[in-house]
């Protein structure tokens, strides 16, 4: 398992990084945890011709609470924010989600922002980040900008960065009050990635009703996707068992569903309702609990 | 009083070297002058080589070799099949392929270079041109007229047929009381994985002529023999040393091409030649496993009794036999009646030639799929005679006092009681408040899973008549100067932990401390003789000898003390570094007596200086270990998915020397059969493309997927050995895959579902429940 050839970079800022970033241009490649791309690189499924290795810039690894909002940085690992305090209270989603990618190893090195720049079809990071309508840095010699998730993913393996940009930051609104989260995943045995994962927020209405719902599916389609016809058949409505059950069953409508030798299309959708139902009912709990505890 | 060794907890001599990283494994080994090999392997399951260019890969910077098939024709010997067996067919094996490719994975060149990264590239350069020929992948349709030739001289890809039949079937068939069972079962491909894969360093040196030879290997003697015989090397001249070997499970029990390649390479070139398998070659062309359908029936009467079993075997061997690939199957038949008295049996095998990589041994190695067989049938008869599984179990037993136990498979069981390890893992795990708490649950809609596998495996491998190259085994036991002791082994373990067991069995019987022993194996020019370690049968045999060469070298020690004491050699003991009567009335420090031995200036008569003893234990007989495991499951009917809520495990291995031993091998043995029953499986898609070539798709079980094990056992001591033990090596493996999917059948039974194949993934059983919810409707 030998890659081919490569250049390797390490930046020590990051206007160094992005400058070696456009001087690449597509035969450069941004490394941060190496657990996407360099299994690939080792398989011979890719082979930049320049590594740009970001790991080793301090700024970029930073969780940090700023007003209403959270900021991570991009090479914060996984473990980092699975095991943050502010996290647990302020955003519970990332740290749940954190928890439940690969393994203990793949925690400690793998990052959030290498992750989402990867943007397997079958990572957690995007369900969560699409439920909580999070917003993703990207930077260039050119500036920078912020791209809102729900524009971020665009295909299978394939996101909104342009060729010059580096994933430099994620930003999220807190929980807000009458707020639950959950997410819920069936790991496949030997990849440890989601063959289905269900993120889910619910805010509530004063009168227990649900205010608002979203939904971040991953796992089932060529890319992560919010159930926009779940959260439509909830918002305004009271959480009846019932109402739950059939607002789930839209969980992968208009979805071109994935068929793998441990799941076929028809189960993954099957797949995909039951855990958002589930998810949304765990979410629910949780806003409950929240409203009546306070 | 002496410190007590045997059948105590003693922590691992091999632990602090390895969980430091301080261990030596193949590819720690750095020789002045080596160079790195890669392998070109076939990306087709059969076709035609019709050219291999080299010319650009050899101007790749840094290539020193590069080696075809053509290179090594009629210089470099075939891999070695060491099966005997009538009517076996055994096609040409070359270490390189040679006109035709029949898997994918299969060598067909080599490149060697100064640097791996260089050979790696300069591999990708190798032009070959393939004609695809039509390939077979399933073992039924292998046996078609007209299916595709895996061989183009074996026109049935039909390489043995063997027959095993016992008791009277006529009268089976006349008897009209009897119910007949029948079930088809699918024992998937599995792929060994160890952690460590295969390695060689083969280093000729051509002013000494000799060839050394580092390998990952179970049979470091084994593979001396082979690897002078393939190359045409004086055996005398030539040295196997496995290093540290990080896993093998049956893997590495081998002569694999590539290490008669790399001893090939490292005679040409004059230099050390360096193999690192990848994790891919590892899961394509090291050897898998298991790979059977088994077609059942089984004749029962109404209270449970089972007169007669008959099952037709199709074993999937692959494109070629590696050492033992044959041989495998075979030893299915013989453990097919399990702990069970079955008077009638019939077993039909046939080994099937198919375009994918061989199977062999693999942990387990036939018994998996014999116990399979058995305890699901159990099951099954339980089901359709509504009985409980521990009842129908306890029907059939033999008694203890029955012991041994000549079967109708013609193996002769020496010692076991079965219902006293079934009762034990009743007990432990709550049986009846089980079975009570999934009434309750049921009514809930809720479903957990009983499931039992009361098993006996063949161990202790074996009585050299019954094996391809002996079964016998070697033991030295050298005390030094300095009062310390070393203990040369034939047997290579690579996990299991005998560099302390047999320490125990040293430092107990001479009455010196065990920090003073030290264990070697794994080097054939430190370790005169020895097989190998495999077939659960490194302590039991290995062991044994290592035992008998300490009961020599004390008797020796004996005769000089009594000499010096002037009392009877046979009276005296070995006790805290002393040499003494046992009314302590007389006695010598131990080292005293060292000393006697090597200074040698009043031996008595005949007896010859130094101390070193040894001994070659022939086995008369194989051990049969047993034992009872519950597993406990809960299904989620809406997804399909397993828990594995709790495991119940009563192992009874003979004598134990060390539990801590035994539960490390007990645990790691789960793992692997659990993982069989829910989670591995290894594809080849219809064309022959291995769609499970990395750990992406191949789901090696981990930590994570497992809940505690409950672990107690009881202990029957065998006659086969003086230490009485009887081996523990494959036992979790063999027993844990039905009592898996016994309990998830269990928990499925509200459902109608009968039986399903492995593994048991959620979607299978999602569908199972959804059709037995519409049949219900």
């Amino acid at each position: 398992m030998i890659t081919e050839p490569f250049g390797y970079h390490a930046p020590k800022s990051l206007s160094e990084a992005v400058r070696l970033v456009a001087q690449f241009g597509a035969d450069g490649k941004v490394l941060a945890g190496g657990h996407s791309l360099i299994p690939l690189m080792k398989l011979r499924l890719a082979s930049p011709k320049h590594l740009v290795d970001i790991g080793g810039i301090s700024d970029l690894s930073y969780i940090r609470e700023d007003g209403d909002e959270i900021q991570i940085g991009a090479t914060t690992t996984h473990f980092r924010i699975e095991s943050s305090d502010l996290l647990k209270t302020k955003c519970p989603l990332l740290p749940e989600t954190a928890g439940e990618i690969g393994d203990a190893q793949v925690r400690n090195k793998g990052t959030m922002g290498g992750s989402l720049a990867h943007s397997d079809p079958a990572g957690d990071w995007p369900a969560a980040i699409l439920a909580l309508d999070a917003e993703i840095q990207a930077v260039s010699a050119r500036g920078e900008r912020w791209i809102p998730a729900r524009e971020f993913f665009v295909d299978l393996l394939a996101t909104a960065l342009k060729g010059d940009e580096i994933l430099t930051a994620i930003r999220l609104p807190a929980l807000p009050s009458r707020a639950g989260d959950a997410y819920l995943k069936l790991h496949h045995p030997a990849s440890g990635f989601a063959v289905v994962g269900a993120a889910a927020r619910l805010v509530l209405g004063e009168n227990g009703s649900i205010e608002r719902a979203a939904l971040g599916i991953t796992g089932i389609g060529p890319k992560a996707y919010r159930a926009a016809a779940v959260e439509s058949a909830l918002a305004g409505k009271s959480p009846t068992t019932k109402r739950l059950e059939e607002a789930s069953a839209h969980a992968a409508d208009g979805v071109d569903a994935n068929s793998d030798l441990y799941a076929s299309a028809e189960y993954r959708s099957h797949l995909a309702r039951v855990y958002t139902r589930r998810a949304i009912e765990k979410a629910l709990e949780r806003a409950q609990e929240r409203t009546d505890g306070r | 009083m002496a410190t007590k060794l045997l059948g105590e907890r003693i922590k691992r001599k091999e632990d602090p070297r390895l969980i430091q990283g301080r261990g030596h494994y193949v590819d720690d080994f750095r020789l002045d002058g080596m160079v790195h090999m890669v392998f070109v392997r076939s990306a087709h399951a059969h076709a035609r080589i019709k050219s291999v260019k080299t010319d650009a890969a050899r101007a790749m910077p840094g290539v020193v070799e590069v080696l075809t098939g053509a290179d090594l024709q009629g210089k470099l010997g075939l891999v070695p099949c060491a099966v005997a067996m009538e009517g076996l067919k055994i096609p040409e094996h070359p270490c390189l392929a040679l006109g035709e490719v029949r898997y994918v994975g299969e060598p067909v060149a080599a490149v060697i270079a100064a640097e791996p990264y260089a050979a790696r590239d300069a591999a990708d350069k190798l032009e070959v041109d393939y004609e695809p020929l039509a390939a077979v992948v399933d073992p039924e349709k292998a046996l078609d007229k007209g299916a595709p030739r895996v061989h183009e001289k074996f026109p049935d890809n039909l390489a043995f047929l063997a027959k095993l039949e016992a008791g009277d079937w006529k009268a089976i068939e006349a008897d009209a009381g009897l119910k007949a069972i029948k079930a088809r079962f699918v024992n998937q491909r599995l792929a060994p994985a160890s952690m460590e894969t295969r390695g060689v360093v083969a280093s000729y040196s051509p002013g000494e002529d000799t060839l050394t030879v580092w390998s990952s290997t179970q049979i470091p003697h084994l593979l001396k023999t082979n690897l002078a015989v393939m190359t045409g090397t004086d055996e005398a001249r030539c040295r196997v040393i496995a290093p540290e070997v990080g896993g093998a499970f049956g893997s590495k029990l081998n002569v694999y091409g590539e290490e008669g390649v790399a001893c090939f390479a490292s005679k040409k070139l004059g230099r050390p030649v360096k193999w690192i398998e990848g994790r891919r070659e590892n899961l394509q062309a090291t050897i898998h496993g298991r790979d059977q359908i088994n077609e059942l029936e089984v004749y029962a009467r109404p209270d449970g009794l089972i007169v007669g079993l008959r099952c037709r075997v199709i074993a999937d061997l692959g494109a070629y036999h590696q050492l033992l690939t044959p041989a495998i199957p075979t030893l299915t038949a013989l453990m097919i009646v399990g702990s069970y008295k079955i008077p009638n049996v019939f077993v039909e095998t046939k080994g099937v030639f198919t375009n994918k990589m061989a199977t062999d041994a693999y942990r387990g190695a036939g018994r998996p799929e014999a116990t399979y067989i058995i305890e699901r049938a159990m099951d099954l008869v339980a089901r359709e005679l509504k009985m409980d599984p521990v009842d129908v179990r306890m029907k059939n037993f033999p008694e203890s006092k029955e012991f041994p136990l000549a079967l109708a498979t013609g193996v002769t069981y020496d010692t076991a009681n079965y219902q006293k390890t079934l009762k034990k893992v009743l007990k432990l795990g709550g049986y009846g408040k089980l079975r009570r708490e999934q009434e309750r649950l049921r009514k809930k809609g809720k479903y957990i899973g009983l499931g039992l596998s009361t098993y006996v495996e063949i161990c202790a491998m074996g009585p050299s008549s019954r094996m391809p190259a002996g079964g016998w085994e070697y033991g030295t036991v050298r005390v030094e100067r300095t009062g310390k002791a070393t203990v040369l082994s034939g047997t290579s373990p690579h996990g299991q932990g005998e560099q302390t067991s047999f320490a125990q069995i040293v430092a107990e019987g001479l009455g010196i401390p065990y920090d003073d022993v030290t264990v070697y194996h794994g080097d054939t020019a430190v370790v005169p003789l020895g097989i190998g370690t495999f077939g659960s049968r490194t302590t039991a045999v290995g062991g044994t000898a290592i035992h008998l060469a300490t009961e020599r070298l004390k008797k020796k020690m004996a005769r000089i003390a009594a000499h010096k004491l002037g009392v009877k050699p046979g009276e005296l003991v070995f006790e805290d570094e002393t040499i003494r009567t046992p009314d302590g009335s007389k006695s010598m420090a131990f080292a005293e007596v060292v000393n006697e031995a090597y200074n040698a200036t009043s031996l008595p008569p005949g007896i010859e200086p130094g101390l070193a003893e040894q001994s070659v234990f022939e086995p008369p007989n194989y051990t049969f270990p047993f034992g009872a495991h519950l597993a406990v499951v809960e299904v989620d009917a809406e997804t399909g998915e397993v828990r594995l809520r709790n495991y119940y495990a009563v192992d009874d291995c003979g004598r134990v020397l060390n539990p801590m031993l035994v539960d490390g091998q007990i645990h790691g043995g789960l793992a692997q059969g659990i993982g069989q029953a829910l989670w591995e499986e290894h594809v080849y898609d219809e064309n022959g493309q291995l769609i499970t070539g990395t750990f992406m798709d191949y789901a090696v079980p981990k930590a994570p997927h497992f809940s505690w094990f409950e672990t107690a056992s009881t202990e029957t001591r065998t006659p086969v050995n003086p230490l009485g033990v009887k081996g523990v090596g494959e036992a979790g493996t063999i027993a844990s895959t039905p009592a898996i999917v016994n309990a998830v059948m269990d928990a499925l039974a509200p459902f109608g579902v009968r039986h399903l194949d492995m593994p048991l993934k959620p979607e299978k059983i999602w569908r199972a429940i959804e059709k037995g919810r519409a049949r219900a409707a």
